[in-house]
């Protein structure tokens, strides 16, 4: 998969926490591009590492990626980038701006399509949710004036990380959305799919109102009391019955899996900015200390911005290594749900006409609508049938291979990071290690005094 | 890879030391002319050959590697690095000769030279020629070289950075960068922020090939314990006694054999003489204490914890060499009140001993086999321990008899002041209470400027460490939840490869729990090094910084002494000036004699202020010098730990990297 590789203007944040006092996040995050630059200009990053990927093959007929965002207000544009050679569409090349209500209205539109109903489709990306950094934002706001020079500076910087952790995780998700369904042989050539790569102006998707929001719901619970209902039909197919099982155990330990993981990576994001703080605060000790030891002070600080810096990475890599691969494939283990309980569903409907034709027969009357009636059901079950069971064996290896994948990188990321930790502790040691036996008992260090 | 070498640096070095003098031989090949005259001068010029030369050899292993390495077995060591990677390599070492050349031209970056250079080159080149005058020499450059030396370190040659080629196999190159730095002495503070540069500019999981990384890894090992052992090298030779010490650290590292591993034997007895001078020249005393095997001793609430305090030492005013003694908590305040008694009005910094808890002391005695209290008396013990080191290394309290009898003495009256500990609690904060009180109304205008800024330093200091306490406590607590939220996803993930149904991603996964849960121990382990490294730490300084205000609280009573006498002898004054005027001369006989006695007591306290000032000064300027050394210590300490954890954390994951690979 092409590498590619977002920005963030330096002034993204320079100018952040003047405006705090409104606590909108929106005025503070005042429609700054993440342009063509690089991470890896924050000057470790170069790895900037795909949580998921989903790239079976490597298809260039259609290609599609989101080299581009904006943070506006609460929102944020994406801009989406296709390349194709594909006739249907117009042009080989095109770029439009998309919200993340449209991928929703897409998911939605997909996942209404009745055709569709023996496919996986492919979980639609989470809301982008900045309550982090809005947080974080609005203690930074609070304690501006009670904040010495060094805390408000430390404050400033891991907001500026967690925003753009935040902000790389949710293009990244946005992203593969549109990149599964493209790389389907079937939702690619979706035409609700085609608009939405391709028509430059708004596609006018508004929220959902409350009503619809309501019906949402409500469908919500009647497909989980259908899912009970339908458990309790007998499934003809042990393929079925096995993925079943499978995924409904699998399901609830993938995501304790993501909670838990969820939770670690957390705690480790706390021992980062332990770190952070300590090296402020022994800054501060250090402005205020005028012997000698103040360039130890000085010096212990660097080695805890050293060591905030590399937890963090660790922190931040195991995040997108590990936590976005389970939650991505809770999602996806939940799509994949979804599949089965349609199949059900015809089951189900299958059974009933089975059932209405023979009651049909029984009475003597409109057997040949029953029939049909029946002939139909049969039919979409079967079509569903044989697609499903293609989708989910196709789906349990795109599995393997994405957490493969993670693993190894997240193993390799791991091992690289303790490794240049190692090495900064080696520095940092054999530095006081001298420095110890060349300052004490030595007259050349009470000039200070 | 070299766990051990990491953590212990002095059992190593030994195997190092060829190589250093080796690199001064080489230095000596290509510079003989200049280093010799240079060295002969004293001034601190003599810190610029040193410099070239060991910027140099590394150079020469390139431009004639074979005449070089064939002359030189030694050689084989250095030019085994480079060889994998050659052109990186080249860069690395041409690199600092580049900087060099600008360090030559600028004479205040040239003037600091640190003294790990100048020992090894100067020493071994004595001795093969045998002219000890030049090894006084050494010594004195070196303790020219020295004061700059340390400033030295924060200076940053802002040219290294962009100069630094691009390295392919970080961790190696790294490392061989690091070596080059190493000889190159100002670049090291420098170093790590560039190293991490480099670091992150390569790719992410960069692989020397197979065929090299054997040798390349063999390289790094080597580079490892150069750094170290170069250290504590210098730290040996570091002492007063530079002349005779380094005959002796050079004599046995002559005669070892060439092959840098093969000497370390040999060299052991020597470095053991080093490290006993060491200490002697250091503290002028040779006392080792320690405090071990707490134990629970009666039962209910009059169950207490006893110490075993052991004492090693070659002093004379000891009975024997080795002691042992077993003392109670409150033995170890008895012996506090009784130092303070004696010694604090003299302006003494008496070191507080750790605070009675009695919630976790009831713990203790309530308790089983609790983990909350085995960590208390853990902690009591190591508090205790460095309480009395703390005590001992006072030069003027170790000659104090009750120091000497509470270590040697088989048993010891009982503490009685500390045994009713609430009342004498209680009594304590009163005294400070008042303290506090007098402190305010006496308005001492300072004289001295240096107390006064100290005053306030030590006060502001004392407010920065309390609030870096609390975010080290906050780290500390922090990884708990870090181990135990990694505890939980662990067994998680292990439920979750038992629900896995292809074969070999179940088995990653639960080698990944596996994994997550060795590295939860790591984080708890870690957790308690970040407590008792460095929390521990601050507290002790906390304590200390009030002992520290309690010296200037005497100093400043002395003063208000002297200020009270100089009063009295006022009025004495003018009651004779009325006494005379009233022409009484019967009386008069009387105030003449009241004024010379308040002369003479305004005399002895402004004597008493000044040596209580003198005593607080030097006392305060020791502390600070410990202060420096302690944190120093602990630092590295710390950083060992953190070297350990990251050494175990590449251990696992390594392991588990094939396991991942596995999944099909």
């Amino acid at each position: 998969m092409k590498k590619n590789v977002y920005s963030y203007s330096s002034c993204i944040l320079e100018t952040l926490p003047l405006r705090v006092q409104q606590s909108s996040f929106s005025s503070t995050f005042p429609g700054k591009r993440l342009g063509q630059a690089a991470w890896s200009s924050e000057g470790f990053g170069s790895h900037w590492v795909r949580s998921v990927s989903v790239d079976l093959n490597n298809d260039a007929s259609l290609v599609i990626d989101i080299p581009d965002a904006l943070c506006e207000r609460d929102k944020v544009k994406f801009t989406v980038h296709t390349k194709t050679t594909l006739s249907s569409f117009q042009k080989p090349e095109f770029s439009v701006p998309r919200q993340h209500e449209e991928f929703i209205w897409l998911h939605d539109t997909i996942v209404e399509t009745e055709e569709y109903a023996g496919l996986i489709i492919p979980p639609a990306p989470p809301k982008p949710d900045f309550e982090g950094p809005r947080e974080k934002m609005h203690k930074l706001g609070e304690g501006e004036s009670s904040m010495t020079k060094e805390e408000y500076a430390k404050m400033k910087q891991e907001l500026e990380a967690e925003y753009l952790a935040v902000f790389k995780k949710t293009v990244q998700v946005h992203e593969v959305f549109l990149q599964r369904l493209s790389s389907h042989p079937i939702f690619r050539k979706d035409r609700n799919f085609q608009i939405f790569l391709e028509y430059d102006q708004d596609l006018s998707v508004r929220r959902k109102n409350a009503k619809e929001m309501f019906g949402g719901f409500f469908k919500n619970m009647v497909k989980s009391a259908d899912e009970v209902l339908i458990s309790g039909v007998k499934e003809v197919d042990e393929f079925f019955e096995q993925e079943k099982t499978f995924l409904l155990d699998y399901s609830s330990k993938i995501k304790d899996a993501s909670a838990k993981a969820e939770k670690m990576t957390r705690s480790h994001k706390n021992v980062a900015d332990d770190y952070n703080h300590i090296s402020g605060a022994l800054n501060s000790t250090a402005a205020d200390n005028n012997t000698a030891f103040k360039k130890h002070l000085e010096k212990y600080a660097e080695v805890f911005e050293k060591l905030r810096k590399l937890e963090d990475r660790v922190a931040s890599d195991q995040e997108l290594k590990l936590t976005e691969l389970l939650r991505y494939y809770t999602r996806d283990i939940q799509a994949a749900k979804d599949l089965l309980y349609r199949r059900a569903r015809a089951l189900a409907d299958n059974e009933n006409s089975n059932k209405a034709l023979d009651k049909a027969r029984l009475k003597g009357k409109d057997i040949a609508q029953a029939e049909e009636n029946q002939k139909q059901c049969l039919q979409k079950f079967d079509k569903l049938s044989e697609s499903g069971k293609k989708e989910l064996t196709s789906f349990k290896a795109r599995r393997v291979v994405a957490f493969r994948k993670n693993l190894i990188e997240m193993t390799e990321l791991e091992i690289k990071h303790a490794k240049v930790r190692r090495l900064k502790c080696c520095v940092y040691h054999y530095m006081f290690t001298r420095q110890c036996s060349g300052s004490h008992g030595k007259p050349g260090n009470m000039r200070e005094f | 890879m070299a766990a051990s070498s990491e953590r212990s640096p002095p059992p190593f070095p030994d195997s190092e030391e060829p190589e250093l003098l080796e690199d001064s031989d080489e230095e000596a090949d290509a510079f003989t002319g200049t280093s010799i005259s240079e060295m002969d001068s004293p001034s601190p010029d003599s810190t610029r050959p040193p410099k070239d030369i060991f910027n140099e050899p590394p150079e020469d292993i390139f431009s004639d590697p074979l005449s070089n390495i064939n002359s030189e077995p030694q050689k084989k060591v250095d030019a085994k690095i480079p060889s994998p990677s050659s052109d990186e390599a080249v860069d690395l070492f041409s690199d600092p000769l580049d900087d060099d050349s600008e360090v030559m031209s600028s004479p205040e970056v040239q003037n600091p030279m640190p003294d790990l250079l100048n020992e090894p080159v100067e020493a071994p080149k004595s001795d093969s020629s045998s002219k000890s005058s030049s090894v006084k020499k050494a010594a004195s450059a070196e303790m020219f070289g020295d004061d700059d030396d340390e400033e030295d370190l924060f200076k940053e040659p802002p040219k290294v950075v962009t100069k630094k080629p691009q390295p392919s196999g970080p961790p190696v190159d790294v490392f061989t960068e690091v070596k080059s730095d190493v000889k190159v002495k100002p670049q090291v503070k420098d170093d790590p922020t560039d190293l991490f540069a480099e670091e992150a500019l390569t790719a992410p999981a960069p692989k020397p090939s197979s065929g090299s990384s054997s040798s390349r890894t063999n390289g790094v090992h080597s580079e490892e314990q150069d750094l170290f052992s170069e250290a504590t090298v210098e730290l040996s030779l570091d002492s007063p006694c530079n002349d005779r010490k380094n005959k002796e650290a050079v004599k046995p590292s002559v005669s070892a054999p060439a092959a840098p591993v093969a000497s370390s034997s040999s060299k052991a007895p020597s470095k053991s003489l080093e490290e006993l001078e060491e200490e002697e020249s250091e503290d002028k005393f040779d006392l080792n204490i320690s405090i071990t095997n707490p134990e629970k001793v009666g039962d209910g609430m009059n169950a207490y914890m006893a110490y075993k305090v052991s004492t090693q030492t070659s002093l004379t005013m000891f009975r024997s060499k080795t002691f042992t003694v077993r003392r109670r908590f409150s033995d170890f305040l008895g012996l506090f009140e009784k130092l303070s008694e004696k010694h604090s009005q003299n302006g003494y910094l008496i070191p507080p001993p750790p605070e009675k808890s009695i919630l976790g002391m009831t713990k203790v005695k309530v308790g089983k086999e609790d983990p909350s209290s085995a960590e208390f008396v853990e902690r009591r013990r190591a508090a205790l321990e460095r309480y009395l080191q703390r005590v001992v290394s006072h030069p003027s309290l170790l000659q104090d008899p009750d120091v000497r009898e509470f270590l040697e003495k088989e048993e010891l009256p009982r503490a009685v002041s500390t045994q009713a500990l609430s009342g004498a609690g209680f009594l304590k904060m009163l005294n400070k209470a008042t303290d506090a009180v007098s402190k305010m109304t006496i308005k001492m205008n300072e004289q001295d400027v240096w107390f006064d800024e100290k005053i306030q330093d030590v006060e502001n200091e004392e407010q920065h460490l309390r609030k870096l306490h609390v975010m080290v406590e906050s780290l500390v607590n922090h990884r708990k939840e870090l181990s135990g939220n990694t505890a939980v996803f662990a067994k998680s993930v292990a439920m979750l490869g038992s629900s896995e149904d292809n074969t070999a991603l179940s088995r990653a996964l639960s080698q990944l729990a596996e994994v997550e849960d060795r590295i939860e121990q790591l984080h708890q382990e870690q957790a308690s090094n970040d407590f008792f490294t460095f929390s521990e730490l601050l507290a002790d300084y906390i304590r200390l910084l009030g002992a520290v205000r309690g010296c200037f609280d005497q100093r400043m009573k002395a003063w208000q002494r002297w200020q009270d006498a100089e009063n009295m002898l006022q009025k004495k004054r003018e009651a004779e000036a009325k006494l005379l005027w009233a022409n009484k001369p019967d009386k008069l006989q009387q105030a003449k004699d009241e004024i010379t006695e308040w002369e003479a007591k305004v005399t002895q306290y402004e004597r008493e202020f000044e040596r209580i000032s003198a005593t607080v000064r030097k006392e305060v300027i020791r502390f600070d010098k410990e202060k420096a050394r302690d944190f120093n210590r602990q630092v590295i300490k710390y950083l060992e730990s953190l070297l350990h954890s990251q050494q175990q954390l590449i251990k696992y994951w390594d392991a588990f990297l094939p396991e991942a690979k596995a999944i099909v």
